[in-house]
């Protein structure tokens, strides 16, 4: 007990010298916050239910073995994790994000897994100050051209595997023209504007762009015009499309003929387990995590995961785990005083003032090594550094 | 079927609708936020379900493709404020033409057909204006939904930032729609709709023009959905093609046949049960979708009239009414 108090002064000592000013008394208020055992809510969006629930339950799976092994606790503190379903609608994400907000008094959310339920609820996360964990919505204008501070993005952006892909497909495969096939909505045309960019960039040239709407029943028509003088077909069919466009792909003949490369989300474990693997088989695709990913940290996930769920782990499964890593590193840098939000990062101190609190980490999934400082300005204050 | 039209039975369900409307202004006093973010969306979806029975418990047309005014209202008041920054009042008039055109250039198409048939042309009209807000990117935003739509300033001072003045409004909308509708109903021209659910043929036989009525009942079905949906849109900040597509003309439909058709308050209280059995429930278990659906398949059961109807049924048994104010039964006996 000692010790916790210590090292809470120190904490909030540094942040106290640096942004007294800034803050005022709302980092006072902070100090006299009871400490006591009082749980940690963790709002968990999931999609359990509709037309993504497989990748919905990988997501809520993942978030839940983390918090498994270490006992639902953080900074000493019990975690209680509110699962609400929003059955991958929009509208519903928004009823439940206000509901986990004003009625469950979450302190953390995290936020569904379609693009269209990261928008929706954009803005009011952003109105109510509620930090919200993006670990699988990877919508690009989310932390661009529509970012906020309350949004941690501890996925990806769509079109951020992309880029390396199209510059090594370029360069290592020494591919000159390649055609795309992607589902016809945002995700496709990031996921294939990053690939463009950098492929061409590089040297090579995208020659016929086709588009398939979202839950194409058959293939056929579209792989039969996907044109035969290039030297790579780059697809990104999206859900139970992939499963349709890769056995096409081989029915007509393709494989074989034009290597097929593409975005992480076709080849992902969730989807090989309903995939022929003949299908499946010598795919290139690109994507920040595989469950064949070498690591002694994603083996030691990855075991973990299968003896749990008698499955393989999917990326969705993946980010949440380590989503749920990131929200404990941070809990335990603000010494499990997740309260205080008003403090030092809302209106009486905006979150641009030198006291926010900031965390940075590597990017590596399932090793996860963040950088934590109190002030932007003093990071010598109180930096550390977490290795897991 | 005889209309509700006793003058005691008026008196009373006049005081009922000032109680329930007493008691939801008051709410706001007690009740948590979440609750009223609850009913704000019942009434928006209420709004549509009422308007929806217009057609299918009043003129006898069920349509499977209701939430296309809903959305086109909403998607133009989103356009309007997001793009071009135009003011709550200008904006929700002009959703509501949007609603109203798009409705009247439907039911040029639609009423000419009647039963099943009407029912797939809505469908299909519904999955037209879904395609629009699905695949017209640069307009609507596509899939990821039109956002950003901020809450409405009414007039100085009077700005719908937080739940519950927005509430209020909403309230008050919700309650100056449904008065009209119900105003509607008793008219001399829900009395003609009445008649041409029971028999268009004899209708027309007196003399009625059948096809204008269908069809202005029709355009106005669609300007109070598209209301609804303009509130929405508001409320929200957000619309996205999921709120036009089938799924929501069908919830919609389900939200009338749950509250009972033909009773258009009925088409409240089912938007109210199907919201919130949806949240309430979905909080409890994951198994939510098939609780719902068992409730559904027993109210179509044991209450086909829907709740509404199935309350005045068993009213009706509890406290029968008085021979006096019994419907005439006909008799053959000559007259003296």
């Amino acid at each position: 007990m000692a010790r916790t108090l210590t090292r809470r002064a120190l904490l909030t000592r540094g942040a106290l010298l640096a942004g007294a000013a800034a803050c005022g008394l709302g980092t006072l208020r902070s100090l006299v916050y009871a400490q006591g055992r009082a749980p940690i809510r963790i709002g968990f969006i999931a999609d359990i239910t509709g037309t993504v629930a497989q990748s919905g339950r990988d997501m809520l799976d993942g978030f839940q073995l983390y918090l498994a092994e270490k006992g639902s606790a953080m900074a000493g503190r019990p975690v209680d994790l509110v699962v609400e379903d929003a059955a991958g609608v929009p509208a519903n994400a928004l009823t439940k994000a206000r509901k986990l907000v004003e009625q469950d008094r979450v302190h953390i959310l995290t936020a569904p897994l379609l693009a269209s339920e990261g928008y929706a609820i954009r803005d009011y996360i952003a109105e109510r100050n509620m930090p919200t964990l993006f670990a699988v919505c990877s919508a690009d204008d989310l932390t661009q051209r529509k970012r906020a501070p309350v949004i941690i993005r501890t996925g990806w952006s769509s079109s951020q595997p992309s880029h390396p892909f199209g510059e090594w497909v370029a360069k290592t495969l020494r591919y000159k023209r390649v055609a795309t096939i992607g589902s016809d909505y945002a995700f496709g045309y990031e996921v294939v504007g990053g690939f463009q960019r950098t492929f061409e960039q590089s040297g090579g040239q995208v020659v016929q762009k086709i588009w398939a709407p979202l839950g194409t029943p058959d293939y056929s028509p579209y792989v039969t015009q996907i044109r035969r003088d290039v030297d790579a077909v780059f697809s990104i069919p999206v859900g139970a499309d992939a499963i349709r466009f890769t056995k096409a792909y081989r029915q007509y003949g393709l494989k074989g003929r034009i290597p097929l490369i593409g975005g992480g989300v076709l080849m992902d474990e969730s989807l090989l387990r309903g995939m022929d693997p003949a299908d499946a088989e010598g795919t290139i695709t690109a994507l920040m995590w595989s469950a064949a990913l070498p690591t002694p940290q994603a083996q030691r996930f990855v075991a973990a995961y299968r003896a749990k769920y008698q499955k393989d782990p999917s990326y969705y499964a993946e980010t949440n785990y380590s989503g749920a890593q990131w929200i404990h590193a941070a809990v335990e840098h603000i010494d499990g005083k997740v309260e205080d939000r008003e403090g030092c990062c809302g209106p009486s101190a905006p979150c641009s003032s030198p006291t926010r609190r900031e965390v940075r980490c590597g990017w590596t999934s399932t090793r996860t090594s963040c950088t934590t400082s109190t002030s932007a300005k003093s990071r010598s204050g109180a930096a550390m550094r977490r290795t897991r | 079927m005889t209309p509700g039209g006793w003058p005691l039975g008026r008196w009373r369900s006049r005081t009922a609708a000032a109680a329930v409307l007493a008691a939801l202004a008051g709410l706001p006093l007690v009740a948590p936020t979440y609750y009223l973010h609850l009913l704000t969306l019942t009434f928006c979806y209420g709004i549509m379900a009422m308007s929806l029975d217009l057609l299918v418990g009043y003129t006898g047309l069920s349509s499977l493709g209701h939430a296309a005014y809903f959305g086109v209202a909403g998607y133009t008041a989103g356009v309007l404020a997001t793009r071009y920054a135009i003011g709550f009042w200008p904006a929700l008039t002009l959703a509501l033409a949007a609603a109203v055109i798009v409705a009247a250039l439907f039911g040029l198409l639609a009423i000419r057909a009647t039963g099943p048939y009407f029912l797939i042309i809505t469908l299909a009209l519904g999955q037209i204006i879904w395609g629009l807000a699905y695949r017209w990117v640069s307009m609507t935003g596509g899939d990821n939904g039109l956002r950003g739509i901020p809450r409405p300033l009414l007039g100085p001072g009077l700005h719908l930032a937080e739940i519950r003045p927005f509430y209020y409004f909403a309230l008050i909308v919700t309650a100056l729609a449904a008065g009209a509708m119900s105003l509607l109903t008793l008219s001399p021209f829900g009395l003609t709709l009445r008649g041409v659910r029971e028999s268009e043929s004899r209708m027309r036989a007196l003399g009625y023009n059948v096809w204008l009525h269908k069809y202005l009942a029709f355009v106005i079905a669609g300007a109070f959905s598209g209301l609804g949906g303009a509130l929405y849109a508001y409320y929200n900040g957000f619309v996205s093609p999921a709120d036009v597509s089938l799924v929501a003309s069908a919830n919609a439909l389900l939200m009338v046949v749950l509250g009972g058709s033909g009773t258009l308050w009925g088409s409240m209280v089912g938007a109210a049960l199907l919201v919130f059995l949806q949240n309430l429930i979905s909080g409890i278990t994951q198994r939510w979708l098939t609780i719902l659906g068992a409730i559904l398949v027993l109210s179509v059961l044991y209450a086909p009239q829907g709740i509404v109807g199935a309350a005045r049924a068993l009213a009706a048994r509890a406290a029968p009414r008085p021979e006096s104010r019994r419907a005439p039964v006909p008799t053959a006996e000559p007259h003296p």
